[in-house]
């Protein structure tokens, strides 16, 4: 009982991070339908820009959060204006090219991002300093420590915000009516670039804090933290629904916890033969179930047909 | 705002390769008039009108608005000139509520970006409370307050032909283009609507009108413009187009043929 409610805990920080992540590759899909596959390479520079910024405070007495939110603060920024560039030079000229050419165009901007970071950072895993104590709490069995606390509030607070954003304000309203109908849209006087544009902003801002989220929760960085952590959101994207908002919070949250809770089973269950270190094989068996048996996911209206 | 000119069209024409859809194609439309423009199918008359709301670019040719140049090839702007549509087959966005339809049709006259929305200023809450209730006032205007909160594909064809309408008059237009407001409708649904335009109308906006139900035109229209082909072939009042031998040649006459027209 106490390892279930633990990898319960340990699940759920996890998952909100694949939300935070999974929300930017759902709403650039919502909009232009397009799998930007160069999302989980804009988390990874935010993640390492933000490094850079902890690893020079990191030393001076400052407080540990204060010191992670400049990080924050720094590769937030960063990252939208890699995220708008990312849009205006690899994706925009494509709008009117067929299907395949902007999916091919984002590889190339995620393997092209990959080696930028490895000229900047070097391809040695980078360790991220402890700024902040590892104060443990109890909860019934399981144990959260601050840091875990710290990224559930952060990712629940704006997961909320997006919603706000996007369900009751103008610019959320032009948003939706853009993912709908973009020409109709156009006749009512929204610039649908520009929409587009502001789309890219918040997802890679969005990004930038997951970014520094999991450098903070793993202690570790490297140019190729992007991969494995873009398919995994993208997978729990697909898994919600791709294109719809709460489907990639719900998706997120789901995938963490089932990941966890197949590293923490999965050795007893078989005896020893499938160990944690299989919880990868789990999720992405997941995204391969969710593509045959419910292909629009657990909240799509619409089948993920442009993949 | 004195009577006049709203548009002058000057010989626009368009073609899509090696077929001419529109040709030479002038005529005006006079301020706070119900102008009706109708044609056998495929004559040009929604290429018209896709031209006319920036959707396409004439190849040659042009309009002037108010007493300016259009721009071709840009939707937003045509919009903020002051010219809203609606679709031949209903266009709206179908899974918003039927206010948010209307109030996204603000979106052109309001200002708040991304950081209003963010920070929540008291400038972004009070225009959001206005866009709400403007919106709300509109739906009022054509007849479908109740069903506000309902989704847009929930509502009866009729009211989303309204709906469409109300959310054109969002973007408070100068010029009110309807594809086929009628179509579909039954004939207590076109008297209604017949009365709704005229109402407009009173809000001094200038509406055109294409449409196939010669009846409602030809009750409801200041002037008809008749287009064969791509060409125009008659310009004038009702009465006189009705009586134009090439207009029944072309379009009247198969109707009359059957007896009276629909």
């Amino acid at each position: 009982m106490d390892i279930f409610l633990q990898q319960l805990v340990n699940g759920l920080v996890q998952g909100s991070i694949y939300a935070l992540v999974a929300l930017g590759y759902t709403m650039v899909y919502g909009i232009i339908e397009l799998v930007n596959f160069a999302h989980g390479e804009v988390v990874m520079v935010g993640a390492l820009v933000s490094l850079s910024v902890i690893q020079r405070l990191a030393d001076r007495g400052l407080s540990g959060w204060g010191v992670i939110a400049a990080g924050i603060l720094v590769s937030i920024p960063a990252c939208m204006a890699l995220g708008f560039a990312i849009e205006r030079v690899a994706y925009r000229p494509l709008r009117r090219a067929p299907r395949l050419a902007p999916l091919i165009s984002a590889i190339g901007v995620s393997i092209a991002l990959q080696q930028l970071a490895a000229l900047i950072w070097g391809r040695n895993f980078l360790h991220y300093p402890e700024v902040v104590a590892r104060t443990p709490f109890h909860l019934g069995g399981a144990v959260i420590t601050e840091v875990q606390l710290v990224i559930l509030a952060t990712a629940a607070l704006l997961m909320a915000g997006l919603w706000f954003l996007v369900q009751r304000t103008r610019l959320g309203r032009a948003m939706r009516a853009t993912a709908q109908n973009p020409a109709v849209a156009g006749l009512m006087g929204v610039d649908v670039d520009r929409i587009i544009a502001t789309t890219f902003l918040i997802g890679s801002a969005l990004a930038a804090v997951a970014g520094t989220l999991v450098g903070t929760y793993y202690n570790v960085g490297n140019h190729t933290m992007g991969f494995l952590l873009g398919m995994k959101a993208f997978t729990a994207a697909v898994l919600g629904g791709i294109g719809n908002l709460q489907g990639a919070m719900l998706g997120g949250l789901l995938l963490g916890v089932i990941e966890n809770l197949g590293a923490g089973y999965l050795g007893n269950l078989t005896g020893g033969v499938i160990g944690s270190n299989y919880s990868d094989v789990l999720s992405f068996l997941m995204l391969v179930a969710v593509l045959v048996l419910r292909p629009s996911g657990l909240l799509g209206e619409r089948s993920a047909e442009k993949v | 705002m004195s009577a006049g000119v709203l548009l002058r069209a000057e010989a626009v024409g368009k073609k899509f390769g090696g077929l001419t859809a529109l040709a030479e194609v002038s005529f005006v439309i006079p301020r706070q008039s119900i102008y009706g423009l109708i044609g056998p199918n495929g004559a040009g008359k929604t290429t018209l009108f896709n031209l006319l709301t920036g959707i396409y670019t004439p190849d040659s040719g042009r309009f002037e608005f108010d007493g300016a140049p259009l721009a071709g090839g840009a939707p937003d702007r045509s919009c903020a000139a002051g010219i809203a549509r609606t679709f031949q087959n209903i266009r709206l966005f179908a899974s918003m509520t039927a206010l948010e339809n209307v109030m996204v049709g603000r979106h052109v006259r309001t200002r708040a970006g991304v950081f209003g929305a963010i920070l929540r200023t008291r400038d972004e809450r009070a225009e959001e409370q206005a866009i709400a209730a403007r919106a709300m006032e509109l739906l009022e205007f054509v007849g479908i307050a109740h069903r506000a909160h309902h989704v847009a594909r929930h509502l009866s064809y009729g009211d989303q032909r309204r709906l469409e309408i109300a959310r054109a008059l969002a973007t408070e237009p100068q010029l009110l283009a309807l594809d086929e407001p009628a179509a579909g409708m039954n004939e207590t649904e076109t008297a209604q609507l017949g009365e709704l335009l005229r109402r407009i109308r009173a809000l001094d906006i200038t509406i055109l009108l294409i449409e196939h139900d010669v009846k409602l035109v030809m009750g409801l229209c200041d002037r008809v413009a008749v287009l064969e082909y791509g060409r125009l072939i008659a310009e004038g009042e009702p009465e006189a187009v009705q009586r134009d031998p090439r207009v029944i040649e072309a379009y009247l006459g198969a109707e009359h043929g059957g007896g009276e027209a629909a």
